[in-house]
């Protein structure tokens, strides 16, 4: 979590000072409307909102939508490449400017259903 | 789906489906209700499929090319290691020489010796009976592999691209037959095999809900001889074979 | 009355300079091509290594059970001598426990290694099924060293060295249950016809203690070697009775194991195959659990004139005749189909109805290596730290030097 409020800081804060050796996150958001939570609880919650919706998806079979990885991707994938991954992607670009490994993309599509692979 | 744009959908094919009934009770095709996205699976069902193997054409393989459609199962060429969860065995008496040939898939046991096994509890049976692996927990020991007695079970050996968005899978798990489980939770109330047996005009694979007695495959469970693969383990498969 | 361990003075492993860094070099550089090998599976999967779908443990298993079945027996030695109060192996206790220590970590590291997702170990340590007998190890294992260690601790510590009796016998019974554990691994799987059966949990204790009496015999000898010196003839000839009682005991629950299977009509397919007909596996068997690992060391052992070396000889071909018979016991249980439709003839694209081959491939052996290495290093390193060697005379009948002889430079 710690990680997560630095590299929000980091984001939001300004450092043109600073050598930028790292691609700033690009964030585009290219759907209307609100996320499904705010964007501060966002950024410092979704971990946990990813773990607790998959349990209950899982083990249970609940396929609500709002905190459901495959929502985050319907939504947040870029209209150039279709995917959240990729240089400027919305998940990959912020992961990568804060050095935080998500293991999500190994076994889960970045890529929407209903896409063309 | 929004929820206005999933009740529009639900009326439609209501109405359709309403069309092919061809007189109360007697319907063409199985109609199964989508359980509410926020609703859990509930142990009021379980999951289960006929096979029956006078029907099952030998080298026909529809459900196995449907089933690694729907899944994202490719084929690299290299049989040994690459996935297959489900697949054709021809089977012949040596004695008589008579020939059968019939799908195996995982049998989705109601005590399954791989979720005995499984020492993180990764795979797990679902309240209706799907037996499923939990791909966040699985450390890829493959004692489930080591356990199941229908060899249900396959392990992915090398990194994946393209999954499916409805079917995340990748290395280092283990994996099997879902019952096509994300069908099911949304509604589609067949399986990827079934629908394609049926396609293919043999009406082979019959998928249903056994604790329901009016369902199709309750109904043909009773009408056809029929027994569990290995029953003298006792472990209570969901998938019964007619004909053998 | 037991000796107190005063009275035989316990040392460090004296080599010193070279003579230690030496082949510790040499063990870490295989440590570090199994740590390698490991990376390199993780990276690639599993597609790098000779198991498959219808093979899932190979030949890191093969060497991970038999050092973890062998680290069980190592502690043998002290058990005989706390437990059951022979007093002539008091002074090689220090030396068993910190063996069986060192081969149960290499054994385990390979496991982890092995694993399709090693980096969740933290998940495995933190979810368990206890309905597992998998799980059920995992706990076995981690209660093993911390009890051993206590046992070592107390061995080592003189104020200490009154509760080490009760720690012994709780260390004793804990390997018992932990070695009946590993074995019931493969005895609880009824879908394997060459596995499901009971026997195979006692049969692995039997199997525990000739291999970690060989084992020991072996470390404690090439311990001596390193310093420059032998073992003393009396220590080797005892612990090479042992091992020959060991080794029969050993042969009388592996022909109790298959006789049976084969007395049952619908097992006489698999014991065929393992016993006569399935190449390699009766190959392994007769020639290796049978001949090297039971009726040569018994010979070595028994005939008269038994001496050191063909102690050291017969505890080498006990070793042998045990990786053969894990071969065996794991890996000739998977190459059998599992039997769907008993009575019929299965053919499949999965490879039902056929025999499974398997040809290990660089990376399984490298990494099994590997974990040999690991457990050799952390023993040489813990015994030039720890004070676990007796000095020569292990016979405490023998007078004792009452003050160390000054360090050859």
């Amino acid at each position: 979590m710690i990680r997560l409020v630095v590299a929000a800081l980091a984001i939001v804060c300004a450092v043109p000072a600073a050598q930028a050796r790292v691609q700033k996150p690009v964030l585009v958001i290219e759907r209307a409307g609100n996320c499904v939570e705010p964007t501060e609880v966002m950024r410092r919650e979704h971990r946990k909102l990813l773990l607790q919706q998959r349990e209950r998806t899982v083990r249970l079979g609940v396929r609500t939508r709002a905190h459901s990885l495959a929502g985050c991707v319907e939504c947040h994938a870029s209209s150039k490449t279709g995917s959240v991954l990729g240089p400027e992607g919305f998940c990959q670009s912020c992961h990568d400017y804060a050095g935080v490994k998500a293991d999500c993309f190994g076994c889960h599509s970045p890529k929407p259903a209903g896409a063309r692979r | 789906m929004s929820g206005t744009d999933r009740r529009g959908f639900l009326g439609t094919a209501a109405a359709a489906l309403a069309g092919v009934a061809l007189a109360p009770g007697i319907r063409l095709i199985e109609f199964a209700a989508a359980r509410a996205p926020e609703e859990p699976a509930s142990a009021k069902v379980r999951w289960g499929m006929l096979i029956d193997t006078a029907k099952c054409a030998s080298g026909c393989d529809a459900c196995v090319r449907a089933c690694a459609t729907e899944n994202g199962l490719e084929a690299t060429g290299r049989p040994r290691t690459d996935a297959q969860w489900i697949r054709k065995v021809e089977l012949k008496d040596p004695k008589s020489g008579r020939q059968h040939s019939a799908p195996v898939m995982c049998q989705h046991c109601a005590h399954p010796p791989c979720v005995d096994v499984c020492p993180t509890g990764a795979s797990f049976k679902r309240a209706d009976g799907i037996v499923l692996v939990d791909m966040h927990t699985c450390i890829g020991c493959r004692y489930c592999i080591m356990a199941c007695p229908y060899k249900a079970r396959s392990f992915v050996h090398e990194n994946l691209s393209g999954q499916r968005p409805e079917v995340p899978r990748g290395k280092g798990c283990v994996e099997g037959c879902t019952l096509c489980v994300h069908k099911v939770d949304r509604g589609d109330g067949i399986t990827a095999c079934a629908e394609a047996c049926r396609a293919a005009g043999h009406e082979a694979i019959v998928f249903g809900d056994l604790n329901d007695p009016e369902s199709p495959v309750s109904r043909r469970l009773r009408e056809l001889p029929n027994r569990a693969l290995r029953e003298d383990l006792r472990l209570d498969p969901g998938v019964r074979y007619a004909g053998l | 009355m037991p000796a107190s361990s005063a009275a035989v003075l316990q040392r460090e492993l004296q080599a010193h300079g070279w003579r230690f860094y030496g082949p510790l070099l040499a063990l870490a550089a295989v440590v570090a091509a199994g740590f390698a090998a490991f990376v390199h599976m993780e990276t690639e999967g599993h597609i790098v290594t000779g198991m498959d779908n219808q093979i899932v443990w190979g030949m890191p298993h093969v060497f991970a059970v038999f050092l973890i079945v062998a680290a069980s027996g190592a502690l043998n030695v002290a058990s005989v001598a706390s437990v059951f109060g022979r007093v002539a192996y008091k002074p090689l206790a220090r030396f068993s426990a910190l063996s069986a220590i060192a081969l149960l970590a290499g054994g385990l590291a390979i496991l982890v290694a092995d694993l399709g997702r090693p980096e969740r170990l933290v998940v495995a340590m933190t979810h368990f099924n206890f309905k597992s007998i998998f799980a059920l190890n995992i706990f076995l294992y981690n209660g093993f060293f911390a009890i051993v260690a206590v046992y070592l601790w107390f061995l080592m510590e003189r104020r200490m060295n009154r509760f080490s009796a009760a720690v012994g016998l709780a260390a004793f019974v804990w390997r018992i249950v932990l070695t009946t554990g590993t074995g019931l691994i493969f005895g609880f799987l009824v879908a394997r016809e060459a596995f499901d059966s009971a026997l195979l949990g006692p049969t692995f204790v039997v199997y525990s203690f000739a291999y970690g009496t060989a084992a020991f015999v072996v470390l404690l000898q090439a311990a001596r070697l390193w310093e420059g010196r032998r073992t003393e003839p009396e220590t080797l000839v005892r612990l090479g009775r042992l091992l020959g009682v060991f080794a029969a005991a050993s042969l009388y629950m592996t022909t109790a194991f298959y006789l049976t299977k084969l007395y049952m009509t619908r097992h006489h397919g698999v014991v065929a195959f393992l016993l006569a007909e399935g190449g390699i596996y009766p190959l392994f068997f007769w020639l290796g659990q049978v001949v090297l690992g039971g009726l040569v060391p018994l010979a070595l052992v028994f005939a008269p004139g038994a001496t050191p070396a063909r102690v050291v000889a017969a505890a080498l071909a006990v070793i042998t005749g045990g990786l053969a018979q894990m071969y065996v016991t794991i890996i000739g249980a998977q190459a059998w189909p599992q039997p769907i439709f008993p009575g019929w003839q299965e053919s499949s694209s999965f490879f039902d109805g056929e025999i499974h081959p398997y040809a290990p491939s660089a990376a399984e052996i490298v990494l099994g290596a590997g974990g040999v290495a690991l457990a050799l290093a952390l023993l040489a390193i813990g015994a030039k730290v720890l004070r676990v060697l007796p000095e020569p005379c292990t016979d405490s009948s023998s007078p004792q030097p009452t003050s160390p002889p000054a360090k050859p430079r």
